[in-house]
């Protein structure tokens, strides 16, 4: 079994804080880690391994600073890792990220390929799913549950809203998982070890044999116009008062608009 | 890159490197530099006090601009119920179509023989409509191709559908197949006056910040749609529309639904249904501090939510999380104790009538979004708050 | 304060943080008011390698030293002595192994205990033998090719959750201290049971029980080192382990240190948080003072013992009674810098204080360290006069 991982390394958004007086980000001192959703891809990749054996490589795009997240991945114990970087790459979109990610899932080969529900970053879980598109293969979203991997087909438990479905796919097919679907290892020493002297495989454009037009900026069909703070409401009443006035205060107007 | 530094203006201040989520930007020899790290998020535009930091421009000349007329909206259902957003899209699809002067059309699948009717009192022109079996369970294939093949007949401008697991899941598929821009979890859309575009609004880094999106070059822009953020249209008896039966022929599927599995959450149903909701954040403190906020919905008749730090905290389960990565709600009252109001958090419960926000601290971000709000130590605040409110029922 | 080490040592403390701070932060406080074993995290230290850091790699292990050692019990103990003491105790009960096992012991177990397979013990302690090893009065009579062995060990740290323990009895009382020898035994051989397990002031996570040995039949291939070698083994371990105890001091007095920092940087009264007045300020500097002295002196010693030194009691002792000194007066002024709040079970550092005495007991008391290194310095001063 061949499997392919698709991993982002972002920002920790959670730490991530806005300055209330200019409204922008500050970003100072906030650290930059695998996109949660995907570590647990990558753990469920490896219980796949353990399983039905096979190999499992770790893929990303971005500056080769990404390395850092494929040697993460390395620790944890995938067999292999490769980095898509190429300045034709800047500026890509969903759209021209996938397109991106297929090309290199289509050199590498692979019967299942997994990627996280979505990245914090962006929040768009788009990627995954435009990826099978562009491979021609089926997909499954929000996984908790693989119950089973072999033998040419695969079943699982998608997460719906009101519940979840069993859903039986040939292979190859792409799923995006979600946490509940497992706790995922720490690295070990030796992994990491390895991991550190382990080779990364770069692929640039032209080794995937992508067409110029569909990558990076020019191959992305949005485009961001503008980033904003939310704006405030206009009818807001501040409570002024002792502890006492500002809950009587309140009471009153709750008692006005008729909500008691 | 397009965007760029310039350097005749740069103070070296470096305002603009923290706001760089990606750490691109860097200062050498005092200047200001944007590197490959950039990933075109505009965080820095308008951050730099001289101005120095702007857009080229080149965006790339790319393909003609396609064309397209129409605003489509796909109408969700799941057991032959068809979901909410469903006609919250219609409210929105008829505003966009109205100011464009152009019509508005619906796309079901699955069999309901009530639900095209009901898709055009809620504001429809015309519904396309396949009642074919292949479309009674959600497989990703069969969808993506169907629509895809009805867009690519009709060519209309824009596409939306509900930011729920279905539509999150299938819809990328037909962007990618259409070559055309998808925008995720739009909480707000609009017509751009002079080129009459869609201006998509999303949360963005988490939702610590809002983003608009457009899609200029190509057609039709799609966008997914949080559900319970925009406004259904009338529901109106009177309305008549065209109805156009679909056929499935040609589409199949590889995966299959072998068992679907009902595991509803009370909470979370009750979360979405609540009239009232008390919801508590970091400032909480702890497991102890939310027994203040059971009190005070039991005097109230309320559901508990809480933001996401709190949850992370371990103090209350996933369930009752409200925001960008948990539910959204829009309740009548909506009281917020402790809760910072981090845009995460915001996104989901702007759309409550009443927000009250209790905070020690005065320049919390909650307060911007308040209706009521009162500056103090919840501790004291909440438990003499449901005192009063007991007295006032009654209790 | 930077102590230059290796990319790899660095390597070792990231990964005990991240099993700390992710895997024992959340269920310290749980493990302490039920007194539990931790066998889920013991899983996730086995996992990452961790059991086999000072085992050579021939055997399975990474080949590190004291030093490593040190790195990692520090680490672990920031979060959690209890923890810390059951991954300590193994490297204790696994010296006598590796410093005295022959070839075949070594095969037999070195490489499950650096995987993290089976757990080891070691017993020593007996009710009328703890600081006076002499007065040991559990036997192992040669009978044909095996030893039997009677009487009972106390206080063992792993005892019931251990699968291998190395032991000190007596086999021929006439010799005196040379008449002890050190023996391994495997849980489940016939006549080995364990007591109840102790119910103790901290390290509560930490499993504390009796080993009693009735006609406990072992086959002669599992005497450890020489018949007669037993209090030497015994000693040499503990020359080992002690460097180790004197990281969980450093680590727990870093831990409580933290927390009363944070804390005191929330804490307003008099309209200013308690860090900005300067009593807090001096009993902070204090902590943090003696804290990076007993990290110098501990991983000193470390590198001396991985320097491949003869001698080390003295060193040893030093670290330990020092660190683990530390430790107590650190967390126990941690306490008084939270006051009210530092008392009460929502903040570790009670948990930390009352953990942190044991330090002070276990692995001999700080009162035996002080004869060890008083011994020493009449041997050193006799040689140079």
């Amino acid at each position: 079994m061949n499997m392919v991982v698709c991993i982002k390394q972002v920002p920790d958004t959670a730490e991530v804080r806005i300055n209330p007086e200019t409204n922008t980000l500050i970003r100072d001192g906030v650290p930059s880690i695998i996109n949660p959703y995907d570590v647990h891809a990558i753990e469920a990749a490896l219980q796949i391994r353990e399983k039905a054996g096979g190999k499992v490589t770790a893929l990303t795009m971005g500056p080769p600073q990404a390395e850092v997240a494929l040697r993460e991945a390395l620790s944890m114990g995938v067999d292999d890792a490769a980095l898509l970087t190429d300045r034709a790459f800047a500026g890509s979109d969903t759209w021209a990220t996938a397109y991106t990610l297929s090309k290199a899932i289509q050199l590498l080969g692979a019967d299942i390929i997994l990627c996280g529900k979505q990245a914090i970053d962006g929040d768009t879980a788009q990627v995954g799913p435009e990826i099978a598109e562009f491979l021609d293969i089926p997909h499954i979203s929000y996984i908790r549950k693989i119950d089973e991997a072999g033998g040419g087909r695969i079943v699982v438990q998608r997460l719906m809203d009101d519940g979840f479905d069993v859903i039986e796919s040939s292979l190859p097919v792409l799923l995006t998982v979600v946490r509940e679907l497992n706790v995922p290892r720490l690295p070990s020493l030796k992994g990491k070890m390895a991991a550190k002297k382990a080779m990364i495989r770069k692929l640039t454009a032209a080794d995937i044999g992508a067409e110029e037009s569909s990558l990076g900026l020019r191959g992305s069909p949005t485009q961001v116009k503008n980033i904003f703070a939310p704006e405030s409401r206009k009818d807001r009443k501040m409570l002024e008062g002792t502890i006492e006035e500002k809950v009587e205060a309140l009471v009153r107007e709750l008692v006005g608009l008729k909500c008691l | 890159m397009p965007i760029v530094v310039n350097k005749d203006t740069c103070t070296g201040c470096e305002t603009c490197v923290s706001s760089c989520p990606y750490d691109a930007i860097v200062i050498r020899e005092g200047k200001a530099e944007i590197t490959e790290l950039c990933q075109l998020c505009k965080a820095c535009l308008g951050v730099c006090p001289e101005g120095a930091i702007r857009e080229t421009g080149e965006s790339g000349a790319r393909r003609e601009k396609s064309e397209g007329t129409g605003v489509w909206v796909f109408a969700e259902q799941r057991d032959g119920v068809i979901a909410g957003v469903s006609f919250e899209l219609l409210g929105a699809g008829r505003r966009l179509a109205d100011k464009l002067g152009t019509n508005l059309s619906a796309v079901l699948f699955g069999p309901n023989a009530a639900g095209p009717d009901e898709l055009i009192k809620w504001g429809a022109d015309r519904v396309f409509h396949c009642e074919d079996e292949l479309f009674r369970n959600f497989n990703d294939e069969p969808f993506a191709a169907l629509l895809s093949r009805l867009i690519g007949q009709h060519k209309p401008e824009i596409v939306l559908a509900g930011a729920t697991p279905i539509g999150r899941s299938f819809i990328p598929r037909v962007a990618a197949r259409l070559h055309t821009g998808l925008t995720a979890d739009c909480t707000s859309l609009d017509i751009d006056g002079e080129s009459r575009d869609l201006l998509q609004v999303r949360p963005a880094f988490g939702g610590n910040i809002m983003a608009t999106i457009l899609c200029p070059e190509t057609r039709p822009q799609m966008a997914t749609v949080r559900p319970r953020v925009m406004k259904r249209a009338e529901y109106d008896l009177s309305r008549n529309g065209e109805i156009v039966k679909v056929s499935a022929a040609d589409v199949g599927s590889r995966t299959r639904v072998v068992e679907t599995v009902k595991e509803v959450s009370e909470v979370a149903v009750n979360l979405q249904e609540a009239n009232i909701i008390v919801s508590g954040g970091r400032g909480v403190g702890g497991e102890k501090g939310f027994h203040l906020l059971y009190e005070l919905a039991d005097a109230l008749g309320a559901s508990i939510g809480a933001s996401r730090a709190a949850v992370d905290e371990g103090w209350i389960p996933y369930r009752h999380q409200v925001g960008q990565t948990g539910k959204t709600v829009g309740p009548r009252i909506y009281f917020a104790c402790g809760i910072s109001g981090a845009v995460q958090h915001l996104v989901g419960m702007q759309s409550s009538d009443i927000i009250i926000a209790i905070n020690k601290n005065p320049e919390a971000p909650i307060f911007d979004v308040a209706t009521y709000g009162i500056v103090g130590d919840l501790f004291e605040i909440i438990p003499l708050l449901t005192k009063r409110i007991r007295e006032a029922k009654g209790l | 304060m930077d102590y230059f080490l290796t990319e790899e040592q660095l390597m070792i403390r990231d990964l005990a943080r991240q099993i700390a701070e992710e895997k024992i932060v959340p269920v310290r406080a749980e493990l302490d008011e039920t007194g539990e074993f931790p066998w889920d995290v013991m899983k996730t230290i086995a996992q990452s390698d961790l059991f086999g850091l000072f085992i050579p790699e021939e055997y399975g292990g990474l080949g590190k030293g004291c030093l490593e050692l040190c790195v990692a019990v520090e680490e672990l103990s920031r979060a959690c002595l209890g923890v810390s003491t059951s991954y300590a105790a193994n490297a204790l009960g696994t010296y006598p192994l590796l410093l005295f096992g022959t070839e075949d012991q070594k095969k037999r177990f070195l490489p499950d205990i650096a995987a993290g397979k089976r757990l080891v013990a070691f017993g020593l302690t007996e009710a009328n033998a703890g600081s006076d090893a002499g007065g040991t009065q559990t036997t192992a009579r040669l009978e044909g090719n095996e030893y039997v062995i009677n009487g009972t060990k106390q206080w063992i740290t792993n005892g019931g959750v251990a699968e291998i323990y190395t032991i000190i009895a007596i086999t021929d009382r006439s010799k005196g201290p040379r008449g002890a020898s050190a023996f391994v035994v495997e849980k489940g051989t016939p006549g080995f049971s364990f007591g109840k397990k102790e119910n103790k002031m901290g390290i509560r996570a930490s499993a504390t029980t009796e080993l009693i040995f009735d006609n406990c039949r072992v086959p002669r291939e599992n005497l450890i080192g020489k018949d007669g070698a037993g209090f030497l083994v015994a000693m040499k371990t503990l020359d080992s382990s002690r460097t180790g105890v004197g990281a969980q001091g450093v680590g727990v007095a870093q831990g409580a240190f933290e927390e009363a920092v944070k804390f005191a940087r929330k804490r307003v009264q008099f309209g200013h948080p308690v860090i900005t007045f300067q009593a807090i300020q001096h009993m902070l500097a204090d902590m943090a003072t003696s804290i990076e002295a007993a990290r110098a002196l501990v991983y000193a010693v470390a590198r001396f013992i991985d320097s491949g030194a003869k001698d080390v009691s003295k060193e040893s002792a030093i670290s330990k009674l020092y660190a683990t000194d530390v430790a107590m007066k650190v967390t126990t002024d941690a306490v008084q810098v939270m006051g009210g709040s530092g008392y009460m079970k929502e903040y570790p550092v009670e948990k930390m204080m009352r953990d942190a005495k044991i330090l002070q007991i276990y692995e001999g008391t700080n009162q035996i360290q002080r004869n060890v290194i008083g011994q020493a310095l009449i041997k050193e001063f006799a040689r140079s006069k």
